[in-house]
């Protein structure tokens, strides 16, 4: 069974959302999403200093079986992209809720946030796919 | 409803991920693709294709059916078990499908073909079997398992039958053996060695739960595609359908053009795109750049020309991404590919990317 931490919130769209101590916004997929794409193989960084809105198309996994575009969870600036995922894309795949993080987004309004999934939710929207 | 291969079960107990693939229910991973693509490549893996459409012709005039059916010709088979892989076409010389024929004896042969084209090619094959004295018998009640990689045969043969075992050590490339309900082709869709094997679907269970206890990982229809493309061999549906020809789809090689008294469906569309010299080629691509390449996307060329990806994706194999493109015929060394709105750099090369575990195009 996929795991979902509690300790941050969820779009449905698959890309989780972690409120940093700082008040930026980490960002990365789920467990959930890294299973259903399967081996991931090329990750399209977006560009730090990008301003995206909530929603946005931002930036773009790829596995052996698909492209699939993330979305901002929050609007905001970009301060920090994962470069290792770069040469490494599979790390999302082995620890997508740690060392596989895709951007670091300083957020124009925290409380954006709320709008999205906590992980009973997302957990539920998630069981029948 | 979805149909399920007799191995469904199997494939649940061992994790499998299921997706819908034409209609069937079918395990596209076990886990890891590329590790399983991996283990073909350097091991032995196994596929259930039970899926696919086996199909017996058979009758006084089955050598003669066959030869007006296919644009490859039978005739070319003499030994018994000898396979040849052929494309069955339309009369405008679109493929309907391809398959492979194996040749039993002269009133004898079975073709493997699509699952997903099954219900059309039955009925082309009965419509075109009106003047023949053939018969055309399905073998639903035929399981299907490919074991494929360097390690295939030494695995595949102490499992079978034991007078079977001693003929399929003894088989060359493309060809076949059988004893009883029990069938082995010397075939695969990888580009490594190993065995297609029919058999009894109330043996499969069995045979492939003993395949598993000597070391043959389960492979799902991801790798078979990554495989495939490495290998660069065409999927119908994909890199050819009825609205292609063999010429434009990198299958000039499976035409018999000789003799040039034999008559066959495509025959007189065939000749005359040939005449014409087909404005479009089929060629491999390799990116040289971060990305992958996929299905659909566009082939920019040097003279602004374009044509379009057919089959793309990431080779675990050589850590890059290629294709099958089909693209015009004025296509020089390099190209450019169109993803989301950004032209990529790629070279063009002969489509066939990896044989028997080796690179075959410098990197």
């Amino acid at each position: 069974m996929s795991n979902t931490p509690d300790d941050r919130k969820y779009a449905d769209s698959h890309e989780w959302a972690l409120l940093e101590a700082d008040g930026t916004v980490r960002v990365g997929i789920s467990d959930h999403a890294q299973e259903l794409l399967g081996d991931l193989v090329f990750v399209e960084l977006p560009e730090v200093g990008t301003n995206v809105d909530k929603g946005e198309e931002c930036s773009v996994v790829e596995s052996v079986k698909a492209a699939s575009d993330i979305y901002s969870p929050v609007t905001g600036e970009i301060i920090a992209v994962n470069e290792a995922l770069e040469e490494e894309p599979e790390v999302i795949n082995d620890s997508p809720y740690e060392d596989g993080w895709i951007f670091v987004i300083k957020p124009a309004d925290v409380t954006e946030l709320e709008d999205l999934l906590d992980a009973e939710g997302y957990k539920n929207q998630t069981e029948d796919e | 409803m979805t149909k399920k291969t007799i191995l469904n079960n199997e494939h649940r107990e061992l994790g499998a991920r299921m997706v819908d693939f034409g209609g069937w229910d079918m395990p596209v991973n076990y886990g890891s693709q590329i590790d399983e693509h991996h283990y073909v490549r350097q091991s032995v893996g196994m596929f259930d294709v039970s899926h696919m459409t086996v199909l017996d012709v058979k009758g006084a005039q089955a050598k003669a059916y066959l030869q007006n059916l296919l644009a490859n010709d039978v005739a070319k088979l003499t030994r018994q078990g000898k396979a040849l892989y052929s494309c069955m076409l339309n009369d405008e010389a679109g493929i309907i499908d391809d398959l492979i024929a194996y040749f039993l004896d002269e009133q004898n042969y079975r073709l493997v073909v699509n699952a997903s084209t099954r219900d059309r090619d039955i009925a082309w094959l009965q419509k075109q079997a009106g003047n023949f004295d053939v018969e055309i018998n399905e073998r639903p009640a035929l399981a299907m398992i490919a074991v494929q990689g360097p390690k295939a045969r030494q695995k595949v043969r102490p499992l079978l039958p034991q007078r079977l075992g001693l003929s399929a050590a003894e088989i060359k490339p493309f060809s076949a053996c059988w004893y009883g309900e029990w069938f082995v082709g010397r075939t695969g869709y990888t580009g490594e060695d190993g065995f297609e094997i029919m058999l009894p679907e109330d043996k499969a269970e069995g045979f492939w739960k003993q395949l598993l206890e000597v070391g043959v990982k389960p492979c799902g229809l991801g790798a078979r595609d990554t495989l495939r493309l490495e290998a660069g061999m065409n999927l119908y549906g994909q890199d050819m359908d009825e609205t292609k020809n063999p010429l434009e789809s990198g299958l000039a090689w499976t035409i018999a053009w000789e003799p040039v008294g034999r008559e066959y469906i495509g025959k007189a569309a065939l000749e005359t795109i040939k005449e014409k010299a087909s404005s479009d080629k089929f060629v491999g691509l390799l990116l040289e750049e971060k990305g992958v390449l996929r299905g659909h996307q566009e082939v920019v060329l040097d003279d602004s020309s374009r044509g379009e990806i057919t089959s793309g994706g990431y080779s675990p194999t050589m850590e890059r991404s290629i294709a099958l493109a089909r693209v015009p015929a004025s296509i020089g060394e390099t190209c450019k590919i169109d993803i989301r709105g950004k032209l990529k750099n790629a070279r063009v090369v002969k489509p066939s990317f990896v044989r028997q575990g080796e690179v075959q195009i410098e990197l």
